[in-house]
């Protein structure tokens, strides 16, 4: 049997666990080891990146044969989160060696443990452990947006716990809906049931499947459920800041796995459960985070909204649901993700280099050390996140563009994503003319800049010329992962035919 | 016993809500635990009330799913830390803002 599946959870647990026994041992072989630990995460996914690409990889947990056992997932879409989760995760810890890890204790743990639940959230095929795995990554980003705490931090924090804790709640409301009335978890079974439930089953279903939206909403900052996003990530330290970056994804990637799978095509009275609410919200998602992004007083809030504009696109593309539109969003998915990441570390560098008076405010203040190696890569990040040729950014939003099919969507798409694509560059050139061009006299009180965590900063900005130099093979790939997405049967085929392993490891 | 039940859970998850939009830490965390007691008698019950009936093979002719009650314990363990650390960032709130109110802001609204 192949084990492959699992290792990307049971690596960070580990892994995780024994820096947790390891507390009082020195910095350095902590660090070390939580570097080498995600890094080993890149190979990992690469592999299952490439199984995918062959056939849908189901591992039944403890050798119970699906539906009643957990059973994990590897399809196109998993493989693809796994990776973007290992580079992102990899920048930023590399970013954190360098000191934001000492400000308090276990940094390393509960980095890994974030990681343990974000891989889960991915690969698991099970609705319940869905929501094991969400609360896992919570709680362990609960801790570490308190990391190195601060009153701003706690204030964001208490908003980010109690708002999580009530959807937590909300989940358990849905979960326990659908298995009363289906009595499955498992997502592929749960499929099957749906598509065949009853018309007086029908609006129970439905009411479960409108909270899941709102749950998965809450995680991935959609309107009018993202005003706790900008201030949590705008007090999160960098690094964690940078990860935290694929959380919101985590919401979207769920919102995209439960509603094609169970709320498909095929579901009946049910089909197409959220398109119609989908795409106003991730159109007012996009025109209210421009808005915030063009009032952001802050490098870090103003990359916060700009997190919340991606997810308002991605969910616009979503909506859309045709094959074009679900390529287009997962390739802006990949760009906004590393892309915002690695602005989060750059805001950190360059609050580092002047000083904790001015830190990221977007004030005039002391002149920064290297101001043109600064200001180039600020430039090139900004281009690329706005949205300019020759950048990700730009391939992205041509594609979603490109993919509308009626004139009324066209209409609002084109509009929405333009305008909201030049208040941002508006906000990004105050941004960048107020920090690099503007000084004051006064002596600069920050620290020299830090080679290690420009490389972490290059890593993540770097990948937005590959994802062009790489756009043919990468669109390919997507492509097929589209189609898999749209075409649920062969996903539930797969989980559904999987057999036991008998003593002899054959099935 | 349905009717009495849903009724209770309802009376929980209001009594819940309304301690929730408190705004003062305190009342916040005792709303949160209402609703997941609520939450939890909820999942409980989508195995369908029965008496006597146990969730074990071969005890009596007839048994109730084990499963809700697995997903119960699973969730009580969950919401119960996650409980504890609220508590524990709200008494951390009330020292370093000075003030038990969600936004941190004293006594003004």
């Amino acid at each position: 049997m192949n084990h492959l599946p699992i290792l990307p959870i049971l690596l960070p647990m580990f892994v995780g666990a024994g820096l947790l026994l390891m507390a009082r041992s020195g910095t350095s072989v902590q660090r070390s080891i939580s570097l080498v630990a995600t890094l080993l995460q890149i190979p990992l996914a690469l592999a299952l990146v490439g199984q995918a690409g062959q056939s849908i990889e189901v591992y039944a947990a403890g050798n119970w044969a699906p539906p009643f056992g957990i059973v994990l997932v590897v399809d196109r879409l998993a493989a693809l989160m796994l990776l973007i989760t290992a580079v992102l995760a990899s920048a930023s810890v590399l970013y954190a060696i360098r000191g934001d890890d000492n400000l308090g204790r276990n940094y390393h743990a509960l980095f890994q443990f974030q990681l343990m639940g974000i891989n889960g959230a991915f690969l698991t095929g099970d609705l319940f452990n869905l929501f094991v795995f969400f609360e896992i990554l919570l709680i362990a980003s609960y801790a570490l947006l308190l990391h190195g705490a601060g009153s701003s931090r706690v204030r964001a924090g208490l908003h980010y716990v109690l708002l999580n804790l009530f959807g937590s709640a909300l989940f358990l409301i849905a979960v326990g809906t659908l298995y009363g009335l289906t009595g499955t978890l498992n997502m592929a079974d749960l499929a099957v049931r749906i598509a065949d439930t009853s018309a007086a089953d029908a609006p129970l279903i439905g009411a479960a499947g409108m909270l899941l939206l709102i749950v998965f909403g809450l995680k991935s900052a959609m309107f009018p459920l993202y005003f706790w996003l900008p201030r949590a990530y705008a007090a999160a330290s960098a690094p964690v800041a940078a990860l935290f970056a694929i959380m919101t994804k985590v919401g979207l990637y769920s919102i995209l796995r439960v509603y094609t799978l169970m709320f498909g095509e095929d579901a009946g009275p049910l089909a197409y459960l959220i398109n119609d609410w989908l795409w106003p919200i991730g159109l007012g998602t996009v025109v209210l985070a421009a808005i915030g992004a063009s009032a952001s007083s802050t490098l870090n809030g103003l990359v916060a909204y700009l997190v919340v504009l991606s997810v308002g696109i991605l969910m616009a593309g979503i909506a859309m649901g045709n094959q074009q539109a679900l390529t287009a969003s997962l390739y802006y998915l990949i760009h906004s993700t590393w892309v915002s990441g690695g602005l989060f570390l750059l805001a950190g560098v360059i609050a580092r280099a002047r000083g904790p008076r001015y830190g990221a405010r977007l004030l005039a203040g002391p002149q920064l050390p290297s101001v043109m190696l600064f200001s180039a890569i600020f430039f090139i990040a900004a281009i690329s996140i706005v949205g300019m040729p020759p950048l990700s950014g730009f391939i992205g939003k041509v594609l979603l563009l490109s993919s509308v099919e009626s004139g009324g969507q066209a209409a609002w798409l084109y509009s929405v994503v333009l305008s909201s694509g030049l208040v941002v560059l508006v906000a990004m050139s105050r941004a960048g003319s107020t920090l690099f061009w503007r000084s004051e006299a006064s002596s600069s009180a920050g620290e020299p800049v830090d080679k290690v965590r420009m490389v972490a900063v290059g890593l993540l900005l770097l990948s937005s010329p590959l994802l062009v130099i790489f756009a043919d093979p990468l669109l390919d790939y997507l492509d097929a992962t589209a189609r898999q997405i749209l075409s649920p049967a062969g996903y539930i085929e797969q989980v559904l035919s999987t057999l036991p392993v008998n003593a002899g490891g054959n099935p | 016993m349905e009717l009495l039940y849903a009724s209770m859970l309802g009376l929980l998850t209001m009594s819940g809500v309304y301690l929730l939009l408190r705004a003062r830490t305190f009342p916040v965390v005792v709303g949160l635990t209402l609703i997941s007691y609520a939450v939890n008698l909820f999942l409980f019950a989508m195995g369908r009330l029965n008496t006597g009936m146990p969730a074990v093979l071969g005890q009596a002719s007839e048994y109730s799913d084990p499963l809700p009650q697995a997903l119960v314990l699973t969730a009580i363990v969950i919401g119960f830390a996650m409980t504890a650390f609220a508590l524990v960032l709200a008494l951390r709130a009330q020292g370093e803002l000075d003030s038990d109110h969600v936004d941190g802001k004293g006594d003004q609204g």
